[in-house]
């Protein structure tokens, strides 16, 4: 007799041009469980539960629900099946009452078919926050309602559509500690109603709590599935070896060597700074100095970098560059002060992808190498040749757009506008987010090549191998505050993953 | 070669234009009518150049009709009420048509209200400070030395008598092709021009360039604005008389020219050659579609699908791109 499962995903594969985001991936979900899914950022998680809404098509792979084939999912077929996603961002509309949102789009109507039936609307979403043990107000605007709240609105809206499958993505990111443990509660209730779950988290303490099994996935892959134990003796060893299973890589020679090239004067330091959501950041970066600056998403580290670079403003604290104290106010400051940032999203905030390699690369210094406003045309062409050579950029000609080169080239225009900026520091944000695995050996090497020039690096990277690999200090963020520094000798996915979950004691957070 | 047709199939659609025409009335391609269509089209093309840059940067500018009205009366005003030497008030009216667009900018720029309110608030605002001014009636009876810009007058014998004019060439032609010139100098090459196709593209990526965005779009509402006022000075030497009612509508037909030219809605695509194509069609089709006794108000029909059209077309092209 096979196993009684609800939904089943069979290998799936998931193809976008130049990456594959989904290897292979099987899951199972039974009835009435709560299973665990974690990896990495970027190992998969996201877009293996779209697959399973219908928001994006599987290139191969099947899923299977109670047992019945689909080749491919449709949002409609996922909720007449259903299943329900809470994702990290609610789908609710603030204006509109909570009983309002939970019949969004299917309202109940008067017998005239006509009017809508705002009361017995009301006494549904009643029964159903009643169902789930929980007070809120069906007339109450969801806009007024805390985030934990709102979150229990799209919650009962899952169980007031009869959804079998809940699956839930970071539930408990925007939550507060008590808003958690009654969202706990209320999943746990869930579950004995025989509702299975999957619920995706960073936060391993949490999927202990819960889960009944726990799988791991890595880049795209499937790596195993565990049964969760939740003794709390043995939770650390098991904590131990789910990173092991999610970081997992034998360390291959994928980092360039690089001679030790770090000189005594500090370049940047930051004291205590606030701002842009960012609490109590302190750190220095040496000229020829690569530091790392690890943590989940959402901890704060792309937050001070654009506090950084200009692009927030800052709140208290001291920016200092070169000895001498700076507030850019904006980005165009920061980098005359010779700051530069190569953004996390490349296409939203890097590259002009409408925009020659040429111009790209000049948009920075048009003012330096103008006369009265008009351009000094040989100069422009020649500063892009000049970096197309020097950091090989592969294109057929610097008129070329940028919409049109790989990841890879295109993140080498980026450093190439700042190189042509003279910059003294630059902050990579995951450099090598989205880029095939040559190219990205080819950034690393450049990467080397300017700290062994004397600019200062600081980098941001939620892969734990590069950041190991590349840094040569590195500073953990979680929840918007410093967690720890480590230096070269103490580098260790354990310690790094411990800190940036935020778990460590407040007594034991070592703070330079 | 396919790409010379498709970056120059709007001077293609121009050339069968005038074909077209000038097979149902040869009348069009008379040289009297070459100078009239020259005259008529010179303050759509002053206006289309800001109009531009507005639309470069995925902006628009609903306000260059009202502009145009107000530098009319307050021009005339200067002159005829105040007896101001006519350069000056020529001078007046610009700085307060480029202060209108600064203001444009300032709503855009530092506010926030998004480009189509604002400057739809700005046309009904500056609309209603130009029927103030004037008490809805015309004035007239300038100084005869202002139709320079654009007047064709005959002598007391009926005989042509070429004030406005540079042998046949009239002189609000040669400023539009001027202002072209400048024009395309600015957008080809001076930074500005740099930034404004930039800022297009992505205006948050433009930023974190290090182009500051909103002194850019400043300078383009203030642009807009500038060349508005000459295109009403323009119009003012052309008519005469100055009128509240002047350039009703105006905004469309230049946003019309442009969009027609090839420059994309969205922002940071287009040419100033396409432009200028643009607004030789469209100053053409008007004059033609007169000349062939076609009704104001099929015009209008005539018009507003063309414009819709031009921008059909656009979008179908970004949309392929994306697919």
């Amino acid at each position: 007799m096979a196993e009684d499962y609800v939904l089943e995903l069979e290998h799936i594969r998931k193809e976008y041009p130049g990456v594959v985001a989904l290897k292979d991936v099987t899951l199972q979900l039974r009835r009435g469980e709560i299973l665990g899914l974690i990896g990495e950022n970027g190992a998969g998680k996201s877009t293996l539960i779209k697959c399973c809404s219908g928001a994006v098509i599987p290139t191969s792979g099947s899923i299977k629900i109670n047992g019945k084939t689909f080749s491919r999912m449709t949002p409609q077929l996922a909720a007449e099946n259903g299943i329900a996603i809470i994702y990290q961002e609610f789908n609710n509309v603030g204006e509109l009452s909570a009983a309002e949102n939970m019949f969004l789009g299917r309202p109940i109507l008067k017998k005239n078919g006509i009017v809508i039936d705002r009361k017995a609307m009301e006494e549904e979403a009643a029964k159903a926050f009643e169902q789930l043990r929980i007070k809120i107000n069906p007339r109450e605007l969801v806009k007024n309602l805390s985030v934990g709240y709102q979150q229990m609105v799209e919650i009962a809206k899952a169980i007031q559509q009869n959804a079998q499958v809940l699956i839930m993505d970071e539930p408990s990111a925007p939550l507060t500690t008590n808003e958690v443990e009654s969202m706990f509660k209320v999943v746990e209730l869930l579950k004995s109603k025989g509702v299975s779950i999957i619920y995706i988290s960073h936060r391993l303490e949490e999927i202990f709590r819960l889960s009944d099994r726990i799988e791991v996935i890595r880049d795209g892959e499937y790596v195993d599935t565990l049964i969760t134990d939740k003794d709390p003796k043995t939770i650390p060893h098991q904590v131990d070896e789910l990173i092991k299973l999610m970081v997992g890589r034998e360390m291959t020679q994928k980092y360039p060597p690089r001679p030790n090239c770090i000189k005594d004067n500090v370049v940047l330091e930051l004291q205590h700074v606030y701002g842009n959501g960012d609490q109590d950041i302190s750190f220095q970066i040496h000229a020829g100095e690569i530091l790392g600056l690890g943590g989940l998403v959402g901890a704060g580290r792309t937050e001070i970098a654009q506090v950084i670079f200009g692009a927030a403003p800052k709140e208290s604290g001291k920016i200092i560059l070169d000895g001498e104290e700076i507030n850019p106010k904006n980005p165009r400051q920061a980098i005359d002060y010779g700051i530069a940032l190569l953004p996390e999203d490349r296409k939203r905030h890097g590259a002009l992808l409408t925009v020659s390699i040429k111009n790209n690369i000049s948009m920075p210094i048009y003012e330096k190498i103008s006369r009265a406003t008009f351009i000094n045309s040989h100069t422009e062409k020649e500063t892009a040749e000049k970096y197309r050579e020097e950091i090989q950029i592969k294109c057929p000609s610097i008129h070329q757009l940028v919409k049109n080169l790989s990841g890879g080239n295109q993140q080498k225009v980026i450093l190439a506008k700042w190189l042509a900026a003279m910059s003294k520091v630059i902050i990579f944000d995951e450099p090598t987010r989205g880029i095939d695995v040559g190219a990205k050996f080819e950034i690393y090497k450049l990467m080397n090549d300017l700290v062994q020039q004397g600019v200062a690096i600081l980098m941001i990277s939620s892969e734990m191998e590069e950041l190991i690999g590349m840094s040569d200090r590195i500073i953990v963020l979680s929840e918007n505050k410093m967690m720890g520094e480590l230096q070269k000798d103490e580098f260790n996915v354990d310690t790094i993953m411990t800190y940036a979950s935020g778990i460590i004691p407040e007594s034991k957070r070592k703070v330079s | 070669m396919a790409r010379f047709f498709k970056q120059n199939a709007i001077w293609l659609v121009f050339i069968l234009e005038i074909a077209i025409f000038a097979y149902f009335n040869p009348r069009f391609v008379s040289l009297g009518n070459i100078i009239n269509i020259s005259r008529q089209v010179s303050y759509y093309g002053i206006a289309s150049i800001g109009m531009t840059f507005v639309i470069l940067i995925a902006g628009i500018d609903l306000s260059i009709g009202s502009i145009i009205a107000l530098v009319n009366v307050v021009c005339a005003y200067l002159m005829v009420n105040a007896g101001m030497n006519m350069w000056l008030a020529v001078i007046v009216s610009l700085i307060m048509a480029t202060l209108i667009g600064v203001l444009n900018g300032w709503m855009v720029a530092t506010i926030g209200i998004p480009a189509l309110i604002a400057t739809f608030a700005s046309q009904t605002i500056f609309r209603g400070c130009s029927y103030l001014l004037s008490g809805g009636l015309p004035i007239a009876g300038f100084t005869p030395d202002f139709g320079i810009f654009a007047r064709w007058t005959l002598d007391r014998w009926g005989i042509f008598e070429s004030m406005g004019f540079v042998g046949l060439i009239p002189i609000c032609a040669i400023l539009m092709v001027i202002c072209f010139v400048i024009g395309s100098f600015i957008l080809n090459k001076s930074y500005f021009g740099r930034y404004f196709y930039a800022i297009g593209g992505n205006e948050e990526a433009s930023e974190l360039s290090g182009i500051r965005v909103n002194r850019m779009k400043y300078l383009i509402y203030a642009l807009s604005g500038f060349f508005a006022g000459l295109a009403g000075v323009v119009l003012l030497s052309r008519s005469g008389s100055a009128q509240s009612t002047a350039a009703v509508g105006f905004e469309f037909e230049v946003i019309t020219c442009v969009v027609l030219g090839g420059v994309s809605v969205s922002g940071g695509i287009g040419r100033m050659s396409g432009v200028i194509a643009g607004v030789l069609i469209i100053g053409s089709l008007t004059n033609g579609m007169i000349l062939m006794d076609v009704s104001e108000y099929t015009q209008m029909v005539v018009k507003g699908v063309v414009l819709a059209v031009a921008v059909g077309i656009d979008c179908m092209s970004k949309k392929r791109q994306t697919v």
